[in-house]
């Protein structure tokens, strides 16, 4: 009796997971676009931007583009991180957004190799669009991932240099850095030491200094991440050893990394008013766009200025360039209204008009070359800086690989080795970490 | 001869009639018990081990990929072992604190003859805080810059540690935030130590033993299933401590994670990073669930072999009980 009990529950509870097992492996959601773009529908627009006068803009962007296509109405949906984007994504349905935008590039080669977004390019040539044409250089790469181009920037970020001019003219210093070794003497000279701590600190060079990450450190370098045959190039392009040795160097000239550490811990917080670049803790600071708005809200006493981030001593010409990166905006392989979709994507993106007015209400950097242009952008004459920087063909950008931001994270984990000291063969590090990247990239695919 | 065999035939029928419809009856019974066994626990752990073999990213259907998440997860993620490893240092460290500092409060408040009650929300409040509304707090207080716990050090000039900041503090500070949050172990103890029997330390007075041989064959014997609860219970949590670690991390590093930040869990130098942040971080981060479900299943076998061996040396919680 017992035995048959257990036999027949094993057999149901069997059934039963393989009865569940068999549902969880069915195939995903057709993407045809097969929708007409002209009839009444409704689409769903999710998007990252949280603050009320970000939000604002968005609701003010899809206002412009309803009155233009009258019978496409847009759900939007705001303060939408990535965690919940790609779980949308993958489940699809009638909630599920049909446009979505992530402030990260990072995700754009996962995006675009899992099939999660669409590719655009088939939509680009229907409407006559040429990307490389309308899009600047960097932006225009980030977008893709193998010739497969799932998104489409919206707005873009350039980082460069914000200093404390009043701090400049205390120490004598004529004007912003413009190699990296002419930055190092600048931020030794702007740091005044007080007890085990700074009175002001020059500069913040550790990698968990909010923006000062590997990635907006090597953007100035040039750094080719990859080879012609997908490969980690971190070993074999000199650019990474260069970057690795100057940040270095920083830390090591302005107190060393534990004391920089300690430091970093009693200042404010990124998004905060009390960012120590505001209240002058820190006297020059690699940001991007936002900051220059940010600052200028909390009334800083002392003059912000701004300029490209320094170059490498040998690279000198070409000073100016930057590093890029924005936000995207794609079309979910599990929207059954592709065409519809292609209409919202086609008018945030590409529509100088809206693209200005969005960028004069975001403050980012517009992301058409023709935006860059108009006369209509809006803009603090500091912020020229960064357009010009956008819109640089020097600037670079990190690109999107199969596993997303991974092998950004795995350059970054050695950063955080070789700054403090754990790792000390730069070389040896730089081949184990191109080893790292390589396996990651071969687990992913 | 025939009719004795109708009769047998007939009778053996009726058996099995009698026994088909037990059995319905038996499964009848247990059949809320079978499907949520079947929904929540079988399904979920063979789906675990069947994904551990395939590549899945959780958009295209998954493919076979043998051991390759195994081998990639033990081999070339760099995150795992230093992650097993926290996470072992916190199940020994971190639950033998917990259980003993549990112990030592209910001791004391079943020992003190007023404000009972006053002692007793005192040490329980602290446990209905949110985790990540309690660890911010505790980030803040213990930063080794602004930090009161640390001016305090400063000036009673004792040294005074990078707490969150540092990793070699990183797992202390955060077993003091687990010690503070003591309320729940509390409470059980405190009903289990008032629940050992007056007489038998009446007995054990009279009989001249002093207080720790009282507490050592008296309390402790009485309360020893309620001791095993704990244990077996705090490893489970532990093995599946995330929130915690997690916020003190990115808290501690400085990085607020906005809607395009790409962080990586364990600040500073991979000194909080426990298993079920791997599982998210590869999952859903990496959309790598093979690797994800490997790491989940170390966690599985890893808190099964913990519980099998507490109960082993202790005889089972039953047991005890019964005693």
């Amino acid at each position: 009796m017992p035995g048959t009990s257990r036999k027949a529950a094993i057999a149901l509870a069997a059934s039963a997971s393989i009865a569940l097992l068999a549902t969880a492996c069915t195939g995903q959601a057709d993407s045809g676009a097969s929708d007409d773009a002209s009839k009444e529908t409704t689409l769903n627009f999710w998007h990252a931007w949280s603050a009320p006068s970000e939000a604002k803009a968005v609701k003010e962007l899809v206002a412009g583009f309803e009155k233009t296509h009258p019978n496409i109405h847009v759900n939007v949906v705001g303060n939408m991180t990535d965690d919940k984007i790609n779980q949308a994504l993958r489940t699809g349905g009638g909630k599920a957004p049909d446009v979505i935008s992530s402030f990260t590039t990072n995700s754009v080669g996962r995006f675009c190799s899992s099939g999660a977004l669409v590719d655009l390019n088939p939509f680009f040539e229907k409407s006559g669009i040429a990307p490389e044409k309308t899009f600047p250089k960097a932006m225009n790469e980030y977008t893709q991932f193998e010739g497969n181009r799932c998104a489409v920037p919206l707005l873009g970020d350039a980082y460069g240099l914000y200093y404390n001019k009043t701090a400049f003219e205390k120490a004598g210093i004529a004007g912003p850095p413009k190699t990296w070794s002419e930055f190092e003497k600048t931020a030794e000279k702007l740091t005044i030491p007080q007890g085990e701590s700074y009175k002001q600190l020059g500069f913040m060079p550790n990698y968990h200094g909010w923006e000062t990450t590997t990635e907006h450190y090597l953007g100035q370098f040039s750094p080719t991440y990859f080879d012609k045959d997908g490969k980690s190039n971190v070993a074999k392009d000199p650019a990474f050893e260069k970057a690795f040795t100057v940040q270095k160097k920083l830390v090591d000239a302005l107190g060393g990394y534990r004391k920089l550490e300690t430091y970093r811990s009693k200042l404010g917080d990124e998004w905060g008013p009390k960012h120590p670049f505001h209240t002058g803790q820190v006297a020059m600071q690699l940001d991007g766009e936002w900051r220059l708005g940010m600052a200028l809200d909390t009334k800083p006493k002392f003059e912000i200025g701004v300029a490209p981030l320094p170059v490498p001593d040998d690279q000198a010409d070409q000073y100016g360039k930057g590093y890029i990166t924005g936000t995207i905006a794609g079309i979910a392989a599990t929207s059954t209204k592709q065409n519809a979709a292609w209409e919202l994507v086609k008018y945030m993106t590409t529509d100088t008009d809206a693209v200005v007015n969005f960028s004069n209400a975001i403050h980012n950097v517009p992301s058409t070359l023709a935006a860059l242009k108009s006369p209509n952008l809006k803009y603090d004459p500091r912020f020229k800086t960064f357009l010009e920087i956008a819109a640089n063909p020097d600037s670079t950008t990190a690109p999107a690989s199969v596993n997303g931001g991974v092998y950004l994270t795995t350059i970054q984990e050695f950063g955080y080795d070789y700054e403090s000291g754990k790792a000390t063969d730069l070389k040896a590090g730089l081949k184990k970490t191109a080893r790292q990247i390589d396996t990651d990239i071969a687990q992913a695919k | 001869m025939s009719t004795v065999k109708t009769v047998n035939t007939a009778s053996t029928y009726t058996l099995r009639a009698k026994h088909r419809r037990s059995t319905l009856r038996t499964l009848a019974f247990l059949s809320p018990w079978l499907i949520g066994f079947s929904v929540f626990f079988a399904y979920p752990l063979i789906s675990t081990v069947y994904f551990s073999f395939m590549h899945y990213d959780g958009f295209k259907p998954p493919v076979w990929s043998g051991t390759k998440n195994w081998t990639y997860v033990f081999e070339h993620y760099p995150f795992f072992w230093p992650a097993l490893r926290n996470t072992l240092w916190l199940v020994l460290v971190m639950v033998t604190l917990r259980v003993a500092f549990g112990l030592g409060v209910g001791l004391l408040i079943t020992k003190i003859k007023t404000g009972t009650g006053v002692f007793r929300t005192f040490f329980y409040l602290p446990y209905l805080a949110p985790p990540v509304a309690a660890t911010m707090a505790f980030a803040f207080l213990l930063n080794p810059g602004t930090g009161p716990v640390n001016s305090i050090l400063e000036k009673t000039g004792l040294p005074a540690p990078g707490w969150f900041n540092d990793p070699a503090w990183s797992k202390p500070a955060l077993t003091l935030l687990a010690l503070w949050g003591i309320g729940d172990l509390m409470v059980i103890f405190m009903a289990a130590l008032l629940d050992v029997p007056k007489e038998q330390y009446e007995a054990a007075e009279l009989d001249g033993a002093t207080p720790w041989q009282r507490f050592r064959y008296v309390t402790l014997p009485n309360i020893s299933p309620i001791v095993m609860f704990a244990v077996v219970t705090g490893v489970i949590q532990t093995m599946q401590y995330y929130t915690q670690p997690l916020i003190a991390g990115k808290v501690a590093s400085g990085v607020i994670q906005g809607a395009g930040t790409q962080f990586e869990p364990g600040y500073p130098d991979k000194s909080t990073l426990t298993l079920p942040q791997l599982v998210y971080n590869l999952g859903f981060q990496r959309f790598d669930y093979g690797s994800a479900c490997v790491v989940a299943l170390v966690l599985f076998a890893l808190s099964m072999a913990f519980t099998a061996l507490l109960m082993r040396r202790k005889g089972g919680l039953i047991q005890a009980g019964e005693r």
